[in-house]
């Protein structure tokens, strides 16, 4: 059990890490699904120690990491559509920092109706 | 939650409603969407005004307990006074935004399909659902799905018109948005292990103050935080903001951001009452003045309308952050009329901002561009318009009589009761900025138009009265009496005597 925790934390440390630090888009959502596993395990540990007798695992936080692995799933599917489509109109996908904060990036919003 | 409550179906029909109608939307395809959408909007409209009403009649909170199991095995929908005044809000809201943007996502006849229209009405009603669940869901992993629900909706807004700097916006806000999911669904998974349930109300009972719930509660808020658009978290807002089409702004900027501060205010306020101390109050606090402050500054600043109004949202969501130290320190009255000002500043701001954005996205397809310096000449093309950002403006300074005007007013008088002098310097400053930034907008719109002015489109004169109706409401809003308000208060628990316990 232990040795599962520190595992799942570690995971989620590198994940974290890698969100943070990586600039590449792509990475940061690799970096989102270590993340993510690592609080899945989590749940799976919390489950083993809700064990009551006759049950191997509490079924709740079970119920709950499916859940989660549905959402993680649908995430990593619409950020990787949105890289895709970032990709074919510009080549590159850099999420450029100037536009963050930029004054004159955004585009227009002027399609008549 | 502690008091009276009465069962009642109205809570998930506010949620099955819009989430139906949006699968319907896909079934029936581009044709027949619009239709469908006039059917759905006012009967949505409906189910909020009666969960408003029965809430106002009977005075305490419905609850809906899904398959009838009670909690912890089963999840209840809890509607107390605050969840059905956000989803009366929400709902107007909503359906102006649907009149508003009827011609814009309208499909004409002999013309080839776009899917625009399409897509734009499901996602209209996907935010409705979602934001129903998360004001009515009482049970902290319930509301992480109807938050993913909201961000999955939201996200799509953005990228709309499908350039490529609206894409990047969307892919920002998306990855701001997947930090925060996994931040709170951590501390989800956290007081799990710790208490056994995650039921709101049974958290209240049992949630101690120990690391493990203040750790839990951390990753939670920052988690929530960046979803809201925080400073230092709000650097993913303007450019999706400025990004999306009008219409989508306006729901961007007045309702989904909300819906994340709304599960904040519920975790700190309902789930865990017995944690909210001084230097956290004060730590949120003092993000949400960072916010006013730099938000304003920045808006200031800007060169393009809608970027203005982004960061203008910025500094408007950094008030709401000044009801943790007001109304959670246990001073009556003062704490009452903080929690009253706090909510009215919310609504006050989302009838504003969403006719601000409204009549920015008029301006910019009249003249074609939405640049500040160009703006010569506006107010006589497009008086309506102008008028309307001019009285939303005035409710985001906090002049009488505005919404604005009485939810920063309440917020004032209770800091300035409470000994907390610095936030009232904080509200009046970030007043006279937004003053300075709406006066800008609003004087550049007013003066003659330069001798190179550019012809403009025709806009259509319905969309201009939605506009200002709207704005209008920010406005009436204004006629809220100046003291706490009792329904806000119906079905929250006793915090002080918690606290005391």
């Amino acid at each position: 059990m232990t040795i599962f925790a520190a595992c799942a934390a570690l995971l989620m440390g590198l994940g974290l890490f890698g969100l943070i630090t990586n600039p590449q888009p792509l990475r940061k959502i690799v970096a989102f699904n270590i993340l993510g596993s690592g609080v899945f395990l989590l749940f799976g540990i919390v489950a083993r120690r809700g064990a009551a007798a006759g049950v191997g695992a509490d079924p709740v936080p079970q119920a709950l990491v499916i859940t989660g692995i549905v959402v993680a799933f649908a995430a990593t599917a619409m950020a990787v559509a949105l890289l895709l489509r970032l990709f074919a109109d510009r080549g590159d996908t850099r999420l450029d920092h100037e536009s963050a904060a930029g004054t004159e990036s955004a585009r227009d919003d002027c399609r008549p109706p | 939650m502690t008091d009276a409550a009465s069962q009642s179906v109205l809570p998930v029909l506010g949620i099955m409603l819009p989430a139906t109608g949006m699968l319907l939307m896909l079934l029936v395809g581009g044709r027949y969407v619009e239709w469908l959408a006039l059917i759905l909007l006012p009967a949505g409209l409906a189910v909020a005004a009666a969960i408003f009403a029965a809430v106002w009649r009977e005075g305490h909170t419905l609850i809906y307990v899904v398959g009838g199991w009670q909690p912890p095995l089963g999840i209840a929908l809890r509607a107390d006074g605050l969840s059905a005044a956000m989803m009366l809000v929400t709902a107007v809201i909503i359906c102006a935004t649907g009149l508003f943007a009827g011609p814009q996502f309208s499909q004409p006849r002999g013309r080839p399909e776009r899917r625009a229209p399409l897509v734009f009405w499901t996602l209209l009603l996907a935010i409705w659902a979602a934001l129903n669940a998360v004001v009515v869901g009482a049970d902290l992993f319930n509301l992480y799905v109807a938050l993913e629900l909201l961000t999955f909706a939201a996200v799509p807004l953005v990228a709309l018109t499908g350039g490529t700097e609206t894409i990047e916006a969307a892919l920002r806000y998306l990855l701001f948005a997947l930090l925060g999911s996994v931040s709170y669904l951590i501390g989800t998974v956290l007081l799990f292990a710790a208490y056994g349930t995650l039921d709101i109300a049974l958290l209240s009972a049992r949630v101690r103050p120990e690391p493990i719930s203040w750790i839990a509660a951390s990753l939670m808020t920052i988690g929530l935080i960046a979803k809201t658009a925080l400073f230092p978290l709000h650097l993913w807002l303007p450019p999706a903001h400025a990004g999306a089409p009008a219409p989508g702004s306006a729901v961007l900027s007045a309702l989904v951001v909300k819906g994340s501060f709304f599960l904040i205010v519920r975790l700190w306020f309902d789930a865990m009452p017995g944690l909210l101390n001084l230097a956290a109050a004060q730590l949120l606090a003092g993000l949400g003045a960072a916010a006013i402050l730099l938000g304003s500054i920045l808006a200031l600043r800007q060169s393009r309308l809608k970027l203005l109004i982004a960061y203008s949202t910025v500094a408007q969501v950094g008030y709401l952050f000044l009801i943790f130290p007001l109304a959670g320190a246990a001073s009556e009255p003062a704490s009452s009329i903080a929690w009253t000002g706090g909510w009215l500043q919310l609504f006050s701001h989302a009838f504003a901002k969403a006719a601000m954005f409204m009549a920015a996205g008029l301006i910019a397809e009249a003249l074609g561009h939405d640049r500040i310096a160009e703006l010569g000449g506006i107010a006589r093309r497009l008086p309506i318009s102008t008028l309307a950002f001019a009285l939303a403006g005035l409710s985001l300074m906090g002049v009488p009589p505005s919404g604005g005007f009485v939810a920063k007013w309440l917020l004032l008088l209770a800091s300035v009761m409470q000994g907390q002098w610095w936030w009232a310097a904080v509200i009046l400053l970030g007043g006279v900025l937004a003053g300075a930034y709406v006066l800008i907008v609003v004087g550049k719109a007013l003066a003659p138009a330069g001798a190179a002015a550019a012809p403009t489109a025709p806009v259509s004169r319905r969309r201009e009265v939605v506009a200002l109706t709207v704005a209008l409401g920010a406005v009436l809003l204004g006629l809220v009496p100046l003291q706490p308000s009792e329904l806000l208060q119906i079905g929250r628990l006793d915090v002080h005597a918690l606290a005391a316990r």
